[in-house]
């Protein structure tokens, strides 16, 4: 059966802003659907409020709304546009959970509007727990006993009477296990379920059985109308139950588990799809199996598609979120084709002749006071994945791509592991894990010991095993010989860990296989594992026989991606990639795409002309420039990662296409931009470089706090702090040097409450285009990731950002920038200070292009190419703004239970949404609004502030209390505001005994 | 670890070493798409004259149990694999795979591009080889594989079917719902296994049994099993399976047995490229259109242009390459199929042909 005639405008739900447990994935899935639809002749309309997607570019869908993601805003959306049918399940649980809100409000029907991919029946039979399990049940698949309460009495109940310790907590409807956890005892119980009630958004909770150490699967799924129904991928944790799957390392396909035990699992899949009644479209179902009896329970089904479905898109070359939308809308898999083959349909289940490894990726240096330990509430903010021709070689390839200063399982990494706590290592689910059990294996634990202390199965103990005995015949070997090395490089290892191993440098073990004729080839993902030619380009190296590169006679480029998400590199640098391919491929360039991040629309297959899935280390790099001889590589759009290669690639002889990294250098360098400043005549706050902690205080005297602190180097604000005391000098100062050692600290004076502002421009060499001046809400020094700010500037004078722009401007002539800066400047006085300059996209590209609707990203990529901002009609050119658009940060504290939710010049941010509107204040509400945060418009408001504040602090204060709200505070500035003649409520800070904040927030509502 | 070369009758040689037997052993070269089943495939009379190579790299991982066998032996001469494992886990695991090839007598290679492979044999074609550890000098081992049999036109099935006719269950099946003759050119347990849960009593016969013999024990059924080789190789078969259909007993073929059957009602057999082996293909079941996911392993096929059409209809066919994957007859309680719906190992999707033929047998004897 053809699609259906009878629907022909569809909306689709987005998943709004990068939160943890809901990242890039959703833009990834979104857009394919979009296009997918499209493809089909369908109009699309489409809402999320998050700015930096691929998704929410005007091509896109016909109609893209940045907007928040409630019913209210969808209902309104719905009586303008009038579509025929709401897509739910490809914007994650936001679009899942916004969906049925709409059908239980009546809006759906109200409008005439059907729910295709999931219906509501379907979407609660997979989602409300105790219905999934009388289901499960009917069935006869097993689940794991577990009981719904609605409050801590009944908690208390099940636990004393149903359950035994430890108890797992799942609260009902919430993302990557919000506010859930494992109890060990009453105590914990009580406190992990109250945070778990609230997190609900039916305010229930599942208290289950623990199957904690039991192997942990997942099965991706897809079915259609006819019935047909297909396993995409199975994939394994190497983690065992414990661990929510997001923090958990994966593995696809299985490993353990024997055909007959994998036919269960596949049987079970497509019953429990049958079951819930998911008529169309993707779920992915999870398993555990007691690895003692094999006996086997479901975990829980999700009726759409989801990380893992991203994850296993990538891992197999199947574009699931693509068939799930035209599933939607009619078709059966055996009507439509496999893209990869191009000859044999989609109704097929892939096969795949490679190991894939996904490890995720933790920020928690950015929050070191959290509970690192993980669980069963998802704490990673991003993950990358590595595909090898074995185990050891994919799971290298991944902990290399990570970014953590590591280039494999490696002795680097083992210097991060404290040697004498390995038991306490082996004994919690800690993300240090798998480096304590290389170390204890080279202690001498044996693997059994190992495998009772961690529960990962014997099958990856070995693994790592193996990966030691290599690592000791490297160290040991007289001479690294060929074979040696080849079965090094077989298995994983770089040319900078061997190199650290034999004490010379990745260069030597470079030069030293390149000598030997040891290089790698290129293999294809082709989804059927050979079986038939693939037209898709979509490779990973390994040290094989057989190269499967394609060379053709269009001049090619490289871009560099950003690698896995993280705090302060995310989304928005996979935005700025993806245009610039786009730019190339339209501008006639072959475009090539080298990126580690399965989340991404980069690395869909569809995105480029070629698709390299690797490490972005210099090493991978460069075997890619060799084997695909590029006229260069573009480095400006990845953000920190490529930037970080660009130096050594560089002096490899690699063309980088657009600025030079000398001039990348020069802004970052403090005393050459002090120069370029002066000679420009341009104001910087008062600063100085420090190498050692006594220069710094010699720097902070004279300059006087208080002073910006911050390493040089790093993204996203890493270890960057405001000291105001004294005392606070000598903390910071070391903890920047240990964020980015061997390089100087960079100490500035700190400019109390002035404004900031960001700008993103491009430049040619000879003229400049201010892409976008945005003012910050927050003022100078909450990190400009972390601040809310506003196009166009909604308080500073024309005459101001007239200065700004001529300053913007002949700083990148003189830094002769060939593509995209931003610019950070702080307003004070009416004075301009030049904060920071960086030579490259920023994370804001995405937000400007979309509040000025002028692609920067891909103007930059032409301009990168040669072409003039005379050419592209940009010179002299404004856009002309009826609007305010307002950008505001979402942040991931409700994740990390103990952090203080207070911003500083650390990022701490994982996403972003925007909100548009004809004034400020409404454009501020609705980013608000889609940022999770309900403004009250009544009640209390609480206070508290440091003594150098509270003059600041009172007049904030009268605001609110002019506003209608109630005042409360803490003792000093209670005593402030009192002063001030406001009526004020005393309250205890958290620390004194008596009722305290917490309490208050409780009773008064505040 | 032994130094191996594979070497192709093109000229075609890989290297790679020997993680479990050693010396000389001869088969035409075919891959396996399977990432699970290794105990089974290595088990399964199909593969006899045959050296596997899987293309997923890592094979052993959950090593060799008790319950996974398919026959009472290995019938495959050799497996290719990326990598073998050198510990397993599994609970239900009592050996390592080194070990039960060994146990064997059979060879197992690693350490060699399992893709090459794969693509060489899907470019050029499932050819003769020769395995060696012993004779390393390439030139002479090529002039062997090009100098071996091979199976095209070898009858394989009766080099593999039981020496004597046995009963399934052991011991019979006093309760059975319907006695079944089974003709067995090389049949995997689980067609028998999967019998016996649907209350079948099997009575399995060599494929060099009278057909008068069969007749005799006046069965409700008699079905075909798989096999090894060129079915345009065994015409005996073909022909008892031709005097078989004449009973008008309901008859169902597997594979091997979907060729005899074929050929019996006059179709005509052809090579495929490379064969189709595999847990992934995807089968349409043109009377209703959908889709099942199956196993397959079969070098040869059925030209659907050579089926009479006034005898039988073609009932389900291969969506990677539309080739003919199930036929029934129009007139006759008869129908058979390409491919595994005993599944071991692959996917369980075509079990209720099973179902169709118990369903075939009720309606026959009513």
């Amino acid at each position: 059966m053809p699609k259906r005639d009878d629907i022909h405008h569809i909306l689709i739900i987005g998943s709004g802003p990068i939160v943890i447990g809901q990242a890039c994935e959703f833009d990834y899935s979104g857009t394919q659907a979009c296009k997918a639809l499209r493809e089909e002749g369908y109009k699309v309309s489409l809402i999320n409020s998050n700015p930096a997607t691929i998704m929410t570019d005007p091509a896109t869908a016909d109609r893209t709304y940045i907007e928040p993601i409630t019913p209210e805003a969808v209902e309104k959306i719905i009586i303008k546009e009038k579509p025929d049918a709401l897509l739910s399940t490809l914007g994650g649980q936001t679009a899942l959970n916004t969906s049925m809100k709409l059908v239980d409000q009546g809006i759906l029907e109200k409008y005439g509007v059907e729910m295709i991919g999931a219906t509501y029946d379907a979407i609660m039979r997979g989602e409300e727990r105790e219905l999934f399990k009388r289901i499960m049940a009917e069935a006869d698949i097993q689940t794991l006993r577990s009981y719904e309460v609605h409050n801590l009495d009944e908690a208390r109940v099940v636990a004393e009477t149903k359950l035994d310790f430890p108890i797992i907590i799942r609260p009902s409807f919430t993302l990557g296990g919000t506010g859930g956890g494992i109890a060990a005892d009453m105590d914990e119980l009580m406190q992990i379920a109250e945070g778990g009630l609230q997190a609900s958004l039916t305010t229930e909770v599942l208290l289950e059985e623990s199957v904690f150490g039991w192997k942990e699967y997942e099965m991706e799924v897809m079915r259609d109308k006819k019935d047909n129904a297909i396993i995409i991928c199975a994939i394994e944790n190497m983690d065992p139950m414990g661990v929510h799957t997001g923090d958990s390392i994966t593995v696809a396909p299985a490993q353990t588990l024997t055909d007959r035990e994998y036919q269960i699992l596949r049987d079970a899949s497509l019953k429990v799809l049958r079951v819930v009644g998911v008529e169309t479209g993707g779920s992915n179902v999870q398993f555990c199996i007691n690895p003692k009896t094999g006996q086997l329970a479901i975990i829980e089904m999700n009726p759409r598609v989801s990380r893992s479905s991203a994850l296993a898109s990538k891992a197999t070359g199947f574009p699931i979120a693509k068939l799930a939308a035209k599933l939607a809308v009619g078709y059966t898999l055996d009507e439509l084709s496999n893209d990869i083959t191009q000859e044999t349909p989609a109704c097929f289940e892939p096969s795949i002749d490679y190991v894939v490894t996904k490890i995720p990726r933790f920020t928690f240096e950015k929050f070191p006071k959290a509970d690192s330990q993980l669980g069963v509430s998802m704490k990673s903010v991003g993950e990358t994945m590595a595909i090898g021709r074995n185990f050891k070689e994919s799971f290298q390839k991944a902990f290399r791509s990570l970014e953590i200063g590591v280039d494999g399982l490696d002795l680097k990494a083992e210097a991060k592991v404290d040697e004498t706590r390995l038991d306490d290592y082996l004994l919690t689910t800690c993300t240090e894990r798998m480096i304590a059990i290389k170390m204890a294996l080279k202690k001498g634990y044996s693997s059994e010991k190992i495998h009772e202390m961690t529960f990962l199965d014997p099958w990856f103990i070995d693994q790592i095993l193996q990966l030691i005995e290599i690592e000791t015949k490297i160290s040991e070997a007289t001479e690294l010989e060929y074979d040696l090395l080849k079965l090094a490089k077989k298995n994983g290892f770089s040319d900078d860990q061997i190199g650290v191993l034999r004490g010379c440098s990745g260069d030597d073990i470079r030069a030293l296989r390149k000598g030997l004729g040891i290089i790698p080839v290129y293999s294809l993902v082709d989804t059927c594992a050979g079986e038939f030619a693939a037209s898709t380009p979509y490779f990973y190296s390994c040290y094989g026989d057989l190269d499967e590169t394609r060379q053709t006679d269009k001049k090619s480029v490289i871009v560099l991606g950003s690698g896995p998400n993280r705090i302060g590199q995310g989304i928005e640098f996979d935005y700025s990639c993806v245009h610039t391919v786009k730019a190339l491929r339209e501008m006639g360039y072959e475009a090539i795409m080298v990126n580690s991040n399965p989340e991404t629309v980069s690395t869909d297959y569809d995105t480029s002309d070629k698709l390299y899935f690797e490490p972005l280390t210099f090493e991978d790099v460069m075997n890619i420039y060799e084997a695909e001889n590029p006229i260069g590589m573009i480095v400006q759009m990845g953000g920190q990662t490529p930037l970080n290669l660009a130096d050594r690639l560089l002096e490899a002889g690699v063309p980088i296409l657009g600025t030079s990294p000398k001039s990348i250098a020069a802004a970052e360098d403090r005393e050459q931009f002090r120069v370029l400043l002066n000679k420009l005549q341009l104001k910087q706050p008062e600063s100085g470089t420090a190498r050692t902690l006594d220069e710094a205080k010699v720097i902070a005297k004279r300059i006087g706090l208080p002073v910006m602190i911050r390493p040089s180097f790093v993204l996203g604000g890493r270890a960057m702090m405001v000291a105001y005391e004294e005392d606070e000098l000598e903390p910071f100062v070391n903890a920047a040097f240990a964020a980015s050692p061997e390089h100087p600290v960079l100490i500035d004076r700190f400019l109390e409450h002035a404004i900031e502002v960001d700008i993103d421009l491009i430049c040619d060499g000879k003229d400049v285009y201010v892409g976008g001046v945005m003012e910050h809400v927050e003022e100078a020094g909450i990190h400009s990731g972390d601040s809310a700010c506003s196009i166009p500037p909604y308080t500073l004078s024309e005459e101001i950002i007239a200065r700004i722009k001529t300053a913007c401007t002949a700083m990148a002539l003189e830094l002769n920038v060939k593509g995209l800066m931003n610019t950070q400047i702080a307003v004070k006085n009416d004075e301009i200070y030049i904060i920071e300059v960086n030579p490259r996209a920023s994370r804001t590209v995405p937000y400007v292009s979309k509040a000025t609707n002028v692609p920067l990203a891909n103007f930059a990529t032409q301009v990168i190419m040669g072409k003039t901002l005379a050419e592209l009609g940009l010179v002299g050119f404004e856009p002309k703004l009826e609007w305010f658009a307002i950008k505001e940060a979402v942040f991931p504290f409700n994740r990390f239970a103990g952090v203080d939710p207070i911003l500083g010049p650390e990022m701490k941010s994982t996403g972003e949404v925007m909100g548009i509107d004809k004034t400020f204040e409404l454009a501020y509400w609705k980013a608000q609004v889609a940022a999770g945060q309900v403004l009250p418009t009544e009640g209390s408001v609480f206070i508290s502030a440091k003594d150098r504040d509270k003059d600041w602090i009172v007049e904030i204060g009268k605001e609110f209390h002019d506003l209608g709200f109630k005042l409360v505070a803490t003792e000093g500035t209670a005593q402030a505001l009192h002063n001030a003649g406001l009526e004020v409520t005393l309250t205890h800070k958290l620390a004194e005994d008596g009722k305290n904040v917490i309490d208050l927030m409780k009773d008064l509502g505040v | 670890m032994k130094k191996a070369i594979i070497a192709l009758e093109d000229g075609t040689c890989f290297e790679g070493r020997a993680f479990a037997g050693s010396g000389e052993f001869f088969g035409e070269l075919v891959f396996n798409t399977s990432m699970t089943g290794y105990q089974e495939i290595l088990t399964d009379p199909s593969y006899h004259g045959q050296i596997v190579t899987m293309t997923y790299p890592l094979i052993g991982n959950y090593g060799i149990n008790e319950e996974d066998v398919e026959s009472r032996g290995i019938f495959a001469q050799g497996l290719i694999v990326s990598e073998c494992s050198r510990v397993y886990s599994n609970w239900r695991a009592t050996q390592s795979l080194p070990y039960y090839l060994e146990e064997n007598g059979k060879i197992g290679i690693d350490d060699v591009d399992t893709r090459a492979i794969t693509l060489h044999i899907r470019d050029k074609g499932a050819m003769k080889c020769v395995v060696s550890t012993e004779d390393l000098d390439k030139d002479s081992l090529v002039a062997k594989a090009k100098a071996s049999k091979g199976l095209v036109g070898r009858d394989l099935a009766t080099e593999v079917t039981c020496e004597n006719k046995y009963v399934w269950p052991e011991g019979g099946k006093p309760d059975a719902s319907h006695k079944v003759a089974v003709i067995d050119c090389g049949i995997k347990l689980n067609q028998l296994r999967i019998l016996d849960d649907l209350g079948c009593e099997c009575t399995v016969f060599p494929n060099t049994t009278a057909a008068e013999e069969i007749l005799a024990t006046h069965p409700d059924g008699i079905f075909v099993s798989n096999g090894p080789g060129d079915p345009s190789g065994a015409p005996q078969v073909t022909e008892l399976v031709g005097k078989l259909i004449e009973s008008k007993i309901p008859l169902f073929g597997i594979c091997f047995g979907h060729q005899m059957l074929s050929l019996a009602l006059g179709a005509k057999s052809f090579k495929l490229k490379f064969g189709h082996r595999g847990g992934n293909q995807p089968i349409q079941d043109l009377r209703t259109t959908k889709v099942e996911i199956a196993s397959h392993n079969h070098g040869f096929c059925i030209d659907a242009d050579s089926i009479n059409s006034d005898i039988a209809e073609v009932t389900h066919i291969n969506l990677n390459d539309n080739t003919v994957a199930g036929i029934k007859h129009k007139h006759q309680p008869l129908f058979c199929v390409q491919y595994h719906p005993e599944a071991a190992p692959g996917p369980h999707d075509p079990f209720y042909l099973f179902e169709e033929f118990i369903d075939l047998m009720k309606e026959n004897a009513s």
